[in-house]
């Protein structure tokens, strides 16, 4: 927005901008640094650590004088992510990332579904509630080789992994979630005619939201970690198997390139979930605010 | 000076107190000396006329008894506030009308619905925090009740938006209950009870929550209101001068077990402001009955 745009709108002094010129100039030059302010503020500190300790690391193992198949400095590293990125990385990248989208969508929709047919039938909750959280005594990683033996080298597996470790804080939080709404509101949408479904879907889903929101930004940080292991334990594409071809070849720059790739992944399916919940359910920045 | 009586033939005469722009009288009969004691005449007979009927009812939570034989008879279009120290009961005397809970013992009559499934469609409550609903604009809060019954959004919104205008609510309605003054979140709360389209108001402590400037302007508001949509009104309050001030009959509980020690009659001028009634000698005179009442 520039200064002109406010003061031809409808201004608080009607007829006349003159005298009001300077005043919003000020108002457009304060707002536009306090945004850029804002986002150092936020983030500043973060990066200058992050580049600090990238310098700090080309310096010490320069100094050191260590090789790069023991530990690749960042500059070779960034060599390795643009050579390899055509031929070999960017598949790898596509067969990773498809694994990761669609083990975390099947969790989220099997994670919200579930919650909502706990919530509602209340025995049914009583009865698999404990055995859902003694299930995650289960270390889910060490599923993988008996997916592989039954389901092969593809996608299943994969998907399977990924839905497993993701799904569980969703279902959690989704639960938590629907019975957190106070009993006030639903005694009073019950004198205002709501009947059960009614005050599923005006009260208790949309006070769910932002904690199966949470939920999901948990499982969106889990959701590579399950892809890779997939691969590990059996598979012929994707991150995971790079990485596994790299080790023995002691090409450690490749292998750095596609742990870097997997932080990029992740951090986009985070950055989506809280885009999502930005659009859909705004008002949770707004209470949490408070 | 003009005194309007309104005649309600099946009331101690005694207990009609008038007020006329800051002056008092009261409806005497001859036998009015000394009426100035709060009545303990506990059960009010309207005989069929009644709309909201209660009739020896009891509750007890596991070993506390919450109301003990409570009787009390509301007839149409009346308003009334039922006043009483905190634990006294009054809130689930509020919610047994409402049919949201049923009583143990006793019989209860809400505008001949009986069972609390029927009883639940009769009345409407207004609860003591606003409890709008963040994710909805402040007219799609009050919509809610339409929108229950299977009313589309838009024509709910249709339906409600004069009724915004009308209690000052117009410029609001696209702002979202965090925009909101307390003052503001409770006129929409209260409209969205309006909205219900039922002829039973049942009020809990609507203004509890607000600090006392607001609330003394919200009373003055929901009096313009409620003389604005006759309803039958049913107040819940712990606070002596909203009760008088709102209500045409204040009934007061005691705490531990609840039971109606007293009935007074606060009928006021309806065109007389708050700030009028509430310094006027007869006002401040009740206010004195109702607080012995409590003791």
């Amino acid at each position: 927005m520039t200064a002109t745009d406010l003061v031809t709108g409808p201004g608080p002094g009607g007829g006349n901008p003159g005298p009001f010129l300077s005043g919003f100039d000020d108002v457009v030059e304060a707002r536009r640094a306090s945004g850029l302010r804002r986002l150092v503020s936020n983030y500043g500190a973060a990066a200058a650590l992050f580049a600090f300790s990238l310098v700090a690391w080309q310096v010490i193992v320069t100094l050191a004088g260590l090789p790069e198949y023991l530990v690749p400095v960042p500059t070779e590293v960034a060599s390795s992510l643009g050579s390899d990125w055509s031929t070999i990385l960017a598949p790898a990248t596509l067969t990773t990332l498809r694994e990761v989208a669609i083990g975390f969508a099947l969790a989220t929709s099997a994670g919200i579904g579930i919650a909502v047919v706990l919530h509602i039938f209340g025995p049914l909750r009583r009865a698999v509630y404990p055995l859902l959280i003694a299930s995650q005594t289960i270390p889910v990683i060490v599923l993988a080789p008996i997916l592989v033996v039954l389901f092969g080298f593809g996608l299943l597996p994969k998907l399977i992994i990924v839905g497993l470790i993701c799904f569980f804080p969703i279902v959690v939080n989704g639960l938590d979630g629907l019975r957190s709404v106070d009993g006030e509101y639903i005694r009073m949408m019950r004198t205002l005619d709501a009947g059960r479904w009614a005050i599923f879907r005006r009260v208790e889903f949309p006070a769910a939201l932002p904690l199966i929101f949470s939920g999901m930004r948990v499982a969106a940080t889990f959701a590579s970690i399950g892809a890779v292991f997939g691969e590990w334990a059996g598979s012929n594409a994707g991150l995971g198997y790079v990485m596994l071809e790299a080790e023995p070849n002691l090409q450690t720059a490749r292998m750095f390139s596609a742990i870097i790739i997997l932080t990029v992944i992740s951090t986009l399916l985070f950055g989506a979930v809280s885009l999502a919940e930005r659009l859909i359910a705004p008002w949770s920045r707004q209470e949490r605010a408070r | 000076m003009a005194v309007t009586v309104r005649p309600r033939a099946d009331q101690p005469a005694a207990e009609r107190v008038l007020y006329q722009r800051g002056a008092v009288m009261s409806a005497t009969g001859p036998e009015d000396q000394g009426a100035r004691q709060p009545s303990t005449s506990s059960p009010q007979s309207y005989g069929s006329s009644a709309h909201i009927s209660l009739r020896g009812v009891s509750k007890r939570f596991g070993g506390v008894v919450a109301l003990r034989g409570v009787d009390v008879a509301i007839a149409k279009h009346e308003k009334v506030a039922i006043l009483g120290p905190s634990g006294c009961g009054k809130s689930t005397l509020l919610h047994i009308v409402a049919g949201l809970l049923d009583a143990d013992a006793g019989s209860v009559d809400v505008a001949g619905a009986v069972t609390a499934k029927d009883r639940l469609a009769r009345c409407a409550m207004m609860p003591q925090r606003d409890l709008l609903m963040p994710w909805r604009t402040a007219l799609d809060n009050a919509c809610i009740a339409l929108e229950n019954r299977g009313v589309s959004r838009h024509e709910a919104r249709e339906r409600t938006r004069p009724l915004f205008g009308r209690f000052g609510l117009g410029k609001f309605e696209h702002l979202r209950p965090a925009q909101l003054s307390g003052g503001m979140r409770q006129r929409v709360s209260f409209v969205r009870t309006l909205m219900a389209e039922k002829d039973i108001l049942l009020l809990d402590e609507p203004f509890g929550a607000l600090d006392s400037i607001t609330r003394a302007e919200m009373q003055e508001w929901l009096l313009r209101a409620m003389q604005d949509v006759p309803r039958t009104v049913v107040l819940v309050t712990h606070d002596v001068e909203e009760a008088l001030l709102l209500a045409d009959r204040v009934i007061v509980l005691s705490a531990h077990p609840g039971r109606v020690v007293s009935v007074l009659d606060a009928r006021m001028d309806e065109s007389a402001s708050r700030r009028e009634i509430v310094t006027s000698p007869g006002f401040v005179k009740l206010r004195e009955q109702a607080l012995e009442a409590l003791e």
